[in-house]
């Protein structure tokens, strides 16, 4: 186990203060903040690297181009893909699942086809398929969320059937902390041949990612999530279903040979990063997954799956509160609402004391519906936090709804 | 700095909001959604004549929705379309800044939302349904 304390140490931005108070930091799950090691390795690029990678034929491209490819090799290595030629660079998850709705989908389905996804979905896993279907005639399917916040199986085994053609699923969800059994839909979807999409969104960050091991064919995430700098994330493919995609945006870098009228398309995974990259943003991933390594994502999962029990067994100790997902196997977030003192209320009054959480729908408005709210506030929890933490948020919330309890 | 955003006045609003219910029969149903936040609110209104002779509102929010639609329907309660509208107008730009609150008025006790560039639309949800009722010929 890592030590708490010395890593905070890492974080210049953990040190700062809001409103006069020591920042509590509890929105991870929207965006994790940056250690030294990282922002170091983005100032190095500018200060030494910087140039446009392939192609050039001058000692910084090279070096550029050897950067951004190690920082490939670092990210498929982290998730044990088994090559990095199935790994493509993206802007982030939200990207990586156009990229396979558009190159894939508008390609592969047909009228009468079946896309199984759940309702608890984030929408970006969600509306990419509904332009995908409403294109091609296929349609979407969606699994149930039992009232426990974990997926009714059950009907998932009757929903994934033979005009299944694909099972898109998020890995752990934003809202309830659920783990999702990936692993059991990704069998399910191949034994009618259909595919396995994970957005791994809030798992990689999280918890060891074996690509092999969960048997998925897609898996999408965002690097801003897991210590790197916002706009790079990646998909990662089957290279044999890659090979066969259609590209998904033109241009240079992603060709082979370019005529008036028609071009061919260059080798994976080149084939879907048209134009310059965000270069820095990859290598500053490369750099974000050296310090995950470095922890050891089994200690960084451990971390969180205590501190998230103790923030839950703390926060269910307020009276009235409604806690949302499961009450086992849980990431380390909590979802929860007051009967009282509305989300967004409830988050302005604890930014006033220095913490920060989230506050409203989280991009999961089918789920809020289901759910039958229009919002919850949620802290999210990082390898960085402490029990001092999610002692202080719970303190906060005891004031906040003092305050807003001596108006009624 | 907490009493500046959430002052007594809109936390009596919030708390025992005025003319919270539905209409039967409204001239004006407009369903408004705040998609930053999910937050919904719904306005009625009842012409009679060229006159307001009812407005009420419903839906869920956070304090400073939910006040604002309040007060707003003390305000546009007996007005004429006109100035329905020139309240509607004056009220959006007290909130964006452009025109200053009048000290007087309840509605200054929204002038803490302001600095929370985040929150503005949330003030402005149930008079931008009414004025989007109105527009649709209600």
């Amino acid at each position: 186990m890592y030590d708490v304390a010395e890593i905070r140490q890492n974080f210049p931005i953990l040190d700062r203060e809001v409103h006069g108070k020591p920042l509590v930091y509890l929105d991870n799950a929207a965006t994790s903040q940056k250690p030294r090691q990282v922002i170091q390795t983005l100032t190095d690029y500018y200060e030494k690297h910087n140039a446009n990678i392939h192609r050039g034929a001058h000692r910084l491209a090279e070096e550029a181009t050897a950067a951004y490819e190690e920082a490939r090799e670092k990210v498929a290595r982290f998730i044990s893909a088994p090559d990095s030629d199935g790994l493509i660079f993206t802007r982030g998850t939200t990207e990586s699942i156009n990229l396979v709705a558009h190159a894939w989908g508008r390609k592969n389905l047909r009228e009468g086809d079946e896309i199984v996804l759940t309702e608890t979905e984030h929408h970006s896993n969600l509306v990419p398929w509904q332009l995908a279907v409403r294109d091609t005639g296929a349609r979407l399917r969606f699994i149930p969320m039992l009232d426990d916040g974990t997926l009714d199986m059950e009907a998932a085994r009757r929903l994934i059937g033979p005009k299944t053609k694909l099972v898109a699923c998020t890995h752990a969800s934003n809202v309830l902390a659920t783990i999702n059994p990936v692993e059991e839909l990704a069998r399910l979807a191949h034994e009618n041949d259909a595919l396995m999409l994970v957005d791994g969104a809030q798992s990689a960050p999280h918890m060891p990612v074996d690509v092999e091991k969960l048997g998925c064919d897609f898996f999408a995430a965002s690097g801003h999530k897991m210590l790197g700098p916002t706009g790079a994330g990646f998909l990662w493919g089957r290279t044999e279903i890659l090979e066969e995609m259609e590209p998904f945006l033109g241009g240079g870098e992603m060709i082979r040979e370019v005529h008036l009228d028609h071009s061919t398309w260059n080798d994976l995974p080149y084939k879907f990063e048209a134009g310059t990259m965000n270069i820095e943003g990859a290598i500053g991933l490369g750099a974000a997954v050296d310090y995950l390594d470095e922890l050891g994502m089994e200690n960084v999962r451990e971390h969180e799956r205590r501190l998230g029990a103790y923030a839950h067994g703390r926060l269910s100790e307020i009276e009235g509160i409604v806690l949302y997902g499961p009450e086992k196997d849980r990431a380390g977030l909590v979802s929860f609402s007051l009967p009282d003192v509305h989300p967004h209320d409830l988050s302005q009054l604890l930014d006033e004391e220095g913490v920060a959480i989230r506050s409203g729908h989280h991009c999961c408005q089918p789920l809020m519906r289901r759910l039958g709210i229009a919002a919850t506030a949620r802290a999210s929890f990082y390898l960085y936090n402490t029990e001092e933490e999610a002692d202080a948020l719970v303190a906060a919330l005891v004031r906040a709804r003092e305050f807003f309890g001596a108006f009624a | 700095m907490m009493r500046e955003l959430y002052t007594q006045i809109i936390m009596d609003h919030y708390q025992r909001p005025r003319n919270r219910g539905e209409i039967d029969n409204p001239d004006i149903e407009e369903h408004l959604l705040n998609p930053l936040c999910g937050d919904e609110v719904t306005v009625y209104a009842l012409f009679e004549g060229d006159k307001v002779s009812d407005v009420k509102f419903g839906g869920r929010g956070c304090a400073i929705s939910q006040a604002s639609a309040s007060m707003m329907t003390e305000r546009l309660m007996g007005k004429s379309r006109e100035a329905a509208e020139k309240e509607i107008k004056g009220f959006k730009s007290m909130m964006t800044g452009e025109t200053e609150f009048p000290e007087m008025d309840d509605l200054a006790a929204l002038k803490g939302v302001i600095q929370y560039p985040s929150r503005i639309k949330c003030a402005t949800l149930a008079w931008n349904a009414f004025q989007k009722g109105m527009d649709d010929g209600g």
